[in-house]
């Protein structure tokens, strides 16, 4: 026989247990404010969570503007034929904060995605790929800039 | 809730290509306004995309991305007929949702 505390007390424990197990998945996907805030290239993809320094490999591609009249829209693809690859980054060094922006790359789409991004003035751009274990292969170009897109 | 997407969904080749227009000021936080003022930062933090009600694909940006902003992606598998939906969530917890057919 079970009095009425003590029914009270497990069903509240109970609850506690499926509220716990069934946070959503979005959970984990909270936006990644420090790697966003970084100022350089390097410290955003710490921001990631890649280990080492990253490498320059032929099987990430950049496909951008060798210049861009505009800098408020440069128009950009990323892609990889790299195996285990977990996202897929964007960034311009020389922008205020590097990171544009991370693609995440799941079995169901292709390692191939296009945005436009802002550029504040001339500089490098860079596709990275990281994989799961952490490593960052990228391909980087020059991108010309005659009017700036982050000014005002 | 922002102006509606424009969501054009391809079958190509066993796939499904994607491009999404978005309407979106993306401010970068960077402009300041006539009386010399820092205009706040308000952009688009994550898109995401599901066929048929299941997710695919996701994605984080930062303000750099373009005013308006431009997003294409490929989704292995899928055929005409199959219903592509695209999310946003912006820097001030907007959403929306706006859902295309494969054609």
């Amino acid at each position: 026989m079970q009095t009425r505390r003590q029914t009270l007390k497990q069903s509240a424990a109970a609850a506690a247990l499926v509220a716990g197990a069934s946070l959503p998945p979005q959970h984990a996907f909270a936006f990644n404010k420090a790697a966003f805030e970084a100022k350089g290239i390097h410290d955003a993809l710490k921001g990631l969570g890649v280990n080492g320094d990253p490498v320059a490999s032929s099987d990430v591609t950049l496909t951008a503007p060798d210049s861009a009249e505009n800098g408020a829209v440069v128009p950009f693809a990323l892609s990889t034929k790299l195996p285990d690859v977990k996202e897929l980054v964007m960034l311009v060094e020389k922008n205020p904060n590097a990171l544009v922006s991370v693609f995440q790359v799941t079995p169901e789409v292709e390692p191939n995605f296009a945005t436009r991004s802002k550029m504040g003035e001339t500089s490098d751009v860079y596709a990275v790929a990281i994989t799961k274990d952490g490593k960052a292969l990228f391909a980087k170009k020059e991108v010309k800039v005659t009017l700036g897109g982050c000014g005002g | 809730m922002g102006d509606p997407m424009r969501i054009r969904a391809q079958a190509k080749d066993g796939n499904v290509l994607v491009r999404v227009l978005m309407s979106h000021e993306m401010e970068s936080g960077q402009r300041k306004d006539s009386s010399g003022h820092k205009i706040p930062a308000w952009w688009i933090q994550e898109v995401t995309a599901k066929l048929n009600d299941k997710q695919v694909f996701s994605c984080e940006w930062g303000p750099a991305v373009s005013k308006n902003p431009f997003l294409q992606f490929t989704i292995k598998g899928g055929k005409a007929g199959d219903k592509v939906s695209v999310s946003w969530k912006d820097s001030k917890g907007d959403t929306r949702t706006d859902e295309a057919t494969v054609s």
